[in-house]
């Protein structure tokens, strides 16, 4: 809502207040003010100038020769707007103006001629080209003729003002009139109104014997005003009511058009005007559109109605879709001569369906929408009346013809003073709350401990005990609360077990190298379900914005993958990252996806970067193991871990594993297909995902200290020969398996395979520790359970112990 | 034979003062103080002479035998030092070469606005609840008193699912969620967690975003005490001396609404570039519970009241660290990530 604060002036005495102080204390008291637009923009020199001589430039077509009266002189300006003509009163800026924009004007010569100045449109002076009148549109602004040269150009254009543009939250739906927007300032510097004056001289004949209205969907418009005004002469409307209609944002039509809108920013109130004639059949009827029916609207546009749009019809046929705009078969045109004003009540959620199925919005269908004040339907047409006689010369019948079956009662709240000061922690006394009230203009009395409130209809969001608690702290200044914290019984606050354990996952996480990365959860429906760990329907959109992000992951892997190529296309030689997200996957009971959070990582490039010590190292497989692995230690889970080769899509066939926590499959860890890679611009890029909540939340044994030995462990190697297909991690099974309560470590010191060896075979080395905490261990004892151990290796896995 | 013992010294310490490093010099010893060295022979030799001349020329051979183990001795430190000197120079390095380094990631810059939110309230006694993402039409609406056909709903279209599931559009549902869950017992709760909203990713605008709200319910919960809170966390997170002041605001969930902005941390208030040259900064909105929402969750709103506060953790990092774009969150590049690696005072 833009506000004129010249014209709010006219309807309540804003203390001669600067805009900007005005705007200030409107925002701190309830309605935030987002701009303050100069409409002068700093303009000078911008004068009324009267074309005395226009004639064509002999060395340019488009050109014209002006000698302009700018009032202390007459002066030579070359114009090249294609309506310029001899005879009219123009807006001159004088050479030293600066217009909007930073243009300055100089004397110049234009193709050899001398031109002082330059004769402006109104787009040149900062008024946006959608709310230039038509005729003005494509030129120079023509001013009438009572403008006097010389004079400054800028109040006969409304331009002297300052606007504030309010931000309006959808309660404050009062204040979209300026009428609303007084009250509000009235009830901050405690003024009084100054209603805008209806009164006009009644023809002899009545509107009823002119027109019959019936509604027949009284649930949608419960309250219809028509007035008939005849003999209107349609012209252009006064320069100061097009430049206020111009300043709220509407353009200037004809001035019945400009009377409808102007009532329409003054009280609120949506009014359409129809011609009488067009209409034909005398009769209006309200009723609900037949499935199918037509109609063309204002716009020219076609519009094929439903059986919940409300229109107005002639009896036959619809001549208005109500209260979103009107049909172009009742529009009023230069040739009118009667008119209908029609000022309604139609409810919000009519219209709402209405605008959206025809996506077409409105100042007034946004009015509908929020709820116009019932007590205003009547107010605005009188209003409408009185200025057709005065601006349209028109003859108003008498009476008007009217359905009414609205409740136009205001909603009574009874609140105690005690109530208000303990939601607030005030102790506001009652004669500041009930003066509050007074300023507010709400009806109120007090009486045994309560306040009895009726709170004026136009402001509909007053209605419990609670509203009226924001008006008193609202208008008594919220910088007057004081500052307490909540008395309550104490109690620790804290993060829950899962909370603290995903922190310490994310920490270790960083500590290994990993930044973490947030990504998108919608993806597209290609992407959604790759490298899932589990096979579950989608979740999709029903409306999607793009394909793009049309449907929820189901694994965090892509997202991650875009960003080392992000991150790789612009020459990072590590990229490390991590994410903890959720995966939407299939459908609970309730109807939602199961919600499950996931942990991913993605590792690319070098890993190791420490050249001039000579030590240098690519991401491997190994490396994002190595981070699982410690992560498991982490969570105490890493006795049970292990994992397993695998084949999915997307993953390098023979370096992918599944990973798993005491044979349940938890997650999956793997280098990314070279095909993938390929496409992806990217060099070998590791990736592993886990279910993280399974893994924080699968139960782990207490931590409990074992004694630390005080005994010497002995220590012994053994290199083994084994096919080369055979595991590591099988040949390690084995030997924890089999190597009694005395082993206590297992270590993998070397692998080799290659040229020395026997083709099909590898060579394993493992360093065995054993020990036992209460005493020194025999060598006998050694040796029986290192022979125990050989010979299970030997018959399990065929291993030969190498020389 | 004393004439022998003279010779043998002098030899001796000739040898010691030749030896130019440790090697040398125990050869010396050895050689002439060890086991089967000269002065040990003629120890050996003294059972030849007459029994008076035994202890004199003893006494002699010991004077002689302590006099080269001193020399000796001082001659070794010396070569000692010396040996550890040319070890020490040998072993030197240029300290200004660049160490082994330690690479470490970091939080997510939002992570770590999150947690020092999360750890704050946690310090004031509040827990964190956390909700599902895709919700109910019925939580993340209806029972925030925006019943279908509300206008509000127009402020933040959604993405929907179906008619009745939706990607959450705040995190208010999971309040909705504790309080029915509470079964009418007084709360106090973070929520911080992803929200979604059809608006076009540009500078400003994200389809996905963070955000973080509080929600306290106990008997007699005033706005004075909304008030203590909001001041308590614009000091903690944004400095000792901000200043907050309260403006009215509309949401569909609280009754009074406000929002909070904090005294500019730039320019204490004087006018600058971050607070558009009004002293202030909108950080967060906040109200007093509406009855409808504690109605609904089973909550005596005549008994019971509360106040809720919400902002966004996108906000509050691009204002902390001057990110001009919040696309950034979301791109995760590593040059943007790395520089939230160090520690804040
Ligand atoms: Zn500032």
């Amino acid at each position: 809502m833009l506000v004129s604060t010249k014209w709010l002036a006219e309807y309540v005495n804003t203390h001669g207040l600067d805009p900007k102080e005005l705007g200030e204390k409107i925002t701190r008291s309830g309605i935030e003010v987002d701009a303050v637009i100069d409409r002068s923009h700093g303009m000078t020199n911008v004068v009324v100038g009267y074309v005395k001589e226009c004639m064509k430039h002999p060395e340019a077509d488009k050109l014209n020769i002006c000698q302009v009266d700018v009032g202390e002189e007459t002066t030579q300006i070359i114009c090249g707007a294609p309506n310029v003509a001899a005879g009219q009163k123009v807006i001159v800026a004088r050479p030293g103006a600066v217009l909007p924009g930073g243009i300055k004007i100089k004397k110049a010569k234009l193709r050899g001629e001398e031109s002082n100045g330059m004769i402006c449109s109104l787009q040149e002076l900062g008024i946006e080209g959608r709310l230039v009148p038509k005729a003005y549109a494509e030129g120079i602004y023509v001013l009438p003729e009572t403008a006097t040269p010389g004079e400054s150009a800028l109040p006969l254009l409304g331009l002297d003002d300052t606007l504030l543009e309010l931000g309006l939250t959808p309660n404050r739906s009062d204040a979209l009139s300026m009428l609303g927007v007084a009250y509000e300032v009235g009830a901050i510097l405690s003024e009084d109104m100054k209603y805008p004056e209806a009164t006009y001289t009644e023809s002899s004949e009545k509107a009823s014997d002119y027109l019959s209205l019936r509604i027949d969907a009284i649930e949608a418009n419960p309250m219809y005003v028509a007035k008939v005004v005849k003999n209107v002469q349609i012209k252009e409307s006064p320069l100061w009511l097009q430049h206020r209609l111009m300043a709220a944002g509407v353009r200037p039509h004809n001035n019945v058009v400009d009377i409808t809108n102007y009532v329409l920013m003054e009280y609120g109130q949506p009014l359409h005007a129809f011609d009488y004639d067009r209409l034909e059949t005398k009769e209006l009827v309200i009723r609900l559109a037949n499935d199918g029916e037509k109609i063309v609207t204002l716009d020219d546009q076609e519009r094929t109605l439903k059986s919940n749009h409300l229109v107005i019809t002639n009896g036959k046929e619809p001549v208005a879709i109500a209260g979103v705009m009107g049909g172009a078969n009742s529009e009023v045109h230069d040739g009118t001569t009667t008119v209908v004003i029609e000022s309604a009540y139609f409810t919000g959620g009519s219209v709402r369906q209405t605008s959206k199925d025809h996506n077409l919005r409105s100042d007034a269908s946004a009015r509908f929408e929020k709820g116009v004040d019932p007590n205003r339907v009547i107010l605005a047409a009188e209003r409408a009346a009185s200025l057709l006689a005065e601006l349209a010369d028109g003859e108003v019948l008498a009476g008007s013809v009217v359905v009414d079956e609205l409740d136009k009662v205001p909603a009574e709240v009874v609140v105690s003073p005690d109530f208000i000061n303990n939601r607030l922690g005030m102790k506001i006394s009652l004669e500041d709350m009930t003066s509050i009230l007074t300023r507010l203009k709400f009806d109120h009395q007090a009486a045994n401990g309560y306040l009895y409130i009726k709170a004026p209809t136009r402001r509909q969001d007053i209605k419990i005990p609670e509203d009226i608690v924001e008006e008193i702290a609202r208008m008594y200044g919220y910088d007057e609360i004081p500052m307490t914290l909540p008395v309550e019984e104490s109690k620790p606050g804290g993060l829950s077990s899962y909370q603290a354990r995903r922190r310490q996952v994310r920490a270790y996480l960083e500590g290994a190298g990993l930044y973490q990365a947030i990504t998108y959860s919608l993806t597209s429906k290609e992407m959604s379900q790759k490298f899932a760990l589990e096979t579950a329907p989608v979740t999709e959109l029903l409306m999607p914005m793009s394909e793009e992000r049309s449907t929820l992951r189901q694994s965090l892997i892509p997202h991650l993958l875009d960003a080392v190529t992000y991150n790789t296309a612009r020459q990072a030689d590590t990229v490390a990252l991590y994410e903890v997200g959720s995966v939407f996957l299939g459908e609970t009971e309730s109807g939602l996806p199961h919600e499950q959070e996931h942990l991913a990582a993605v590792i690319a490039g070098k890993w190791l970067d420490h050249s001039w010590q000579g030590e240098k190292k690519a991401v491997d497989f190994f490396v994002l193991k190595g981070i699982v692995e410690g992560l498991m230690e982490l969570l105490g889970h890493s006795k049970e871990l292990t994992f397993e080769r695998t084949v999915v899509d997307g993953l390098h066939p023979g370096r992918t594993a599944s990973i798993k926590l005491a044979g349940e499959e938890i997650g999956l860890i793997g280098q990314l297909h070279p095909s993938e890679q390929k496409m992806r611009d990217l060099k070998e890029t590791y990736v592993v995902e886990l279910n993280l909540a399974k893994v924080i939340n699968k139960e782990v044994e207490a931590l409990y200290y074992a004694p630390v030995s005080k005994f010497p462990s002995i220590t012994r190697d053994i290199a083994l020969v084994v096919d080369s297909e055979k595991a590591t991690g099988e040949l390690q099974a084995i030997i924890q398996l089999s190597g009694g309560r005395l082993l206590k470590g297992v270590h993998l010191f070397d692998l080799y395979e290659g040229e020395k060896m026997e083709a099909g075979k590898k060579s394993v080395a493992f360093s065995l520790t054993y020990f036992d905490p209460e005493r020194t261990l025999t060598d006998e004892e050694v040796v029986n359970a290192h022979n125990k151990v050989l010979k299970a290796l030997a018959e399990q896995a065929g291993a030969e112990l190498r020389g | 034979m004393e004439a022998q013992l003279q010779q043998l010294k002098e030899e001796a310490l000739q040898k010691i003062e030749a030896s130019m490093n440790v090697k040398e010099l125990n050869d010396v010893r050895v050689a002439y103080l060890g086991k089967k060295g000269p002065i040990t022979d003629l120890l050996k030799g003294m059972g030849k002479l007459p029994a008076e001349e035994r202890p004199k020329m003893g006494a002699l051979v010991n004077v002689v035998r302590e006099e080269v183990t001193e020399v000796l001795e001082a001659r070794m430190t010396l070569l000692q030092d010396q040996a550890i000197q040319e070890q020490l120079e040998k072993e030197s390095i240029d300290v200004t070469l660049p160490g082994r380094p330690v690479k470490t990631g970091n939080h997510h810059p939002l992570t770590r606005v999150v947690e020092e939110i999360e750890d704050l309230f946690i310090s004031m006694g509040y827990e964190i609840a956390e909700g599902p993402e895709v919700e109910k039409d019925y939580y993340n609406f209806e029972a925030l008193n925006l019943p279908k056909g509300h206008p509000a709903r127009d402020m933040q279209d959604s993405f929907y699912i179906s008619e009745d599931i939706l990607l959450r559009t705040h995190t208010s549902p999971v309040q909705a969620r504790t309080m029915e869950a509470k079964e009418g017992k007084p709360i106090k709760i973070i929520c911080p967690g992803k929200v979604y909203r059809r608006d076009n990713d540009d500078a400003t605008h994200s389809h996905q975003f963070t955000q973080i709200e509080g929600l306290v319910i106990g008997e007699n919960i005033r706005m004075s005490d909304l008030k203590g809170t909001l001041s308590v966390f614009a000091k903690k997170m944004f400095g000792e001396d901000r200043e907050i002041r309260l403006r009215p605001s509309f949401f569909p969930f609280t009754e009074p609404s406000v929002e909070m902005d904090i005294s500019c941390f730039k320019c204490g208030g004087s006018g600058c570039n971050v607070c558009k040259k009004t002293g202030w900064i909108e950080i967060l909105g906040a109200g007093m519970v509406h009855p409808n929402v504690l109605e609904m969750a089973g909550y005596d709103s005549k008994k019971l009241s509360g106040f809720a506060f919400g902002m966004g953790p996108e906000r509050i990092a691009m204002l902390k660290y001057g990110v001009e774009d919040i696309r950034h969150f979301y791109t995760n590049d590593v040059r943007f990530l790395s520089q939230f690696h160090r520690t804040e005072v």
